[in-house]
């Protein structure tokens, strides 16, 4: 039976909503490459692009790939990878002395 | 609610659908590859004992439309599955194909862009830039490359009658793997493109 298939998930947004977060998506985008051409911005321009693209990086997996709606082992599985990527490359900076 | 009937696959003991979770494990390993891609790249940043570096070559505004494109593609393959799930083939198929047509522009500039970098004296085996570079990038545009082959595959199954609404979740596979391919382009612009900027521009 199809509600026994996928338990404790949520419908999914409508094309409206993935109309409107593609435009906050293009926005951000613009926002980005905005940002690399103010000279004022310089001392805060790379965490300011990691926050935007962190941003960007949220809204596509939560809305795009539904992790806001679906079962949340899919997130844990996927997170999971992903904090383990950012350990690698912590590790790896550090091994290589890229912080220095 | 998107709770599309699979008949195919029986309820797991975690009640979830098999191939949606493998998708998920595979996609958390993907996680781990293109993160130590891009970590290599960043390790060996600014270590090239000969140029060109990428502030000689990168293209800012050139690489701002590509991730441009890239990202609207993500719009039109949740738009194929929104399709589908209400049962609308045919909405279904217009949104596959303008995914995979806006995947192969993308595609077109990155060979665009690699041409120009080869034709600079960028190339694999010159320096760690070129090295690091062009293994990440072209690692991502073989995924994108798979991605367009995939969308297409959806495409003819469903002119062939082989993909039916409650057949969605076939749609919903890809595109989790399109939408993954599309975040980690959103990294490799920034870490990659973006931070580089200010050395073009001075």
């Amino acid at each position: 039976m199809a509600t026994e298939t996928r338990p404790r998930e949520h419908a999914h947004p409508g094309p409206l909503k993935y109309v409107v977060i593609a435009i906050i998506l293009a926005a951000i985008t613009a926002v980005e490459v905005w940002a690399v051409y103010q000279t004022p911005l310089r001392d805060v321009l790379l965490p300011t692009l990691f926050v935007l693209s962190a941003t960007k990086f949220a809204l596509v997996a939560m809305f795009f790939m539904h992790l806001r709606f679906d079962h949340r082992l899919f997130t844990v599985f996927f997170v999971g990878g992903l904090v383990l990527a950012i350990g690698v490359l912590f590790a790896l900076a550090v091994l290589f002395k890229a912080f220095t | 609610m998107h709770a599309v009937a699979n008949p195919e696959h029986d309820a797991t003991t975690l009640g979830l659908d098999h191939r949606k979770l493998l998708m998920w494990t595979f996609l958390g390993s993907e996680c781990l590859f293109f993160g130590s891609l891009i970590t290599t790249y960043l390790v060996y940043k600014g270590r090239s004992l000969v140029g060109p570096y990428p502030a000689d070559v990168f293209d800012i505004p050139y690489t701002s439309v590509s991730a441009f494109v890239l990202l609207m593609s993500s719009l039109t393959m949740v738009l194929a599955l929104a399709a589908i799930q209400r049962g609308n083939q045919r909405g279904m198929r217009v949104w596959l194909l303008a995914t995979a047509l806006l995947g192969a522009i993308f595609l077109g500039g990155q060979m665009y862009e690699f041409t120009v970098f080869v034709g600079e004296g960028v190339t694999l085996q010159h320096n760690l830039f070129g090295t690091t570079f062009f293994t990440l990038t072209g690692f991502h545009g073989a995924h994108v490359t798979v991605g367009v082959f995939m969308l297409l595959t959806l495409v003819g199954a469903s002119f062939a009658g082989k993909l039916k609404p409650e057949q969605s979740l076939n749609v919903e596979l890809v595109g989790l793997y399109w939408h993954f391919v599309d975040v980690v382009w959103i990294v490799i612009f920034t870490v990659v493109y973006l931070v580089e900027a200010p050395n073009i521009i001075g």
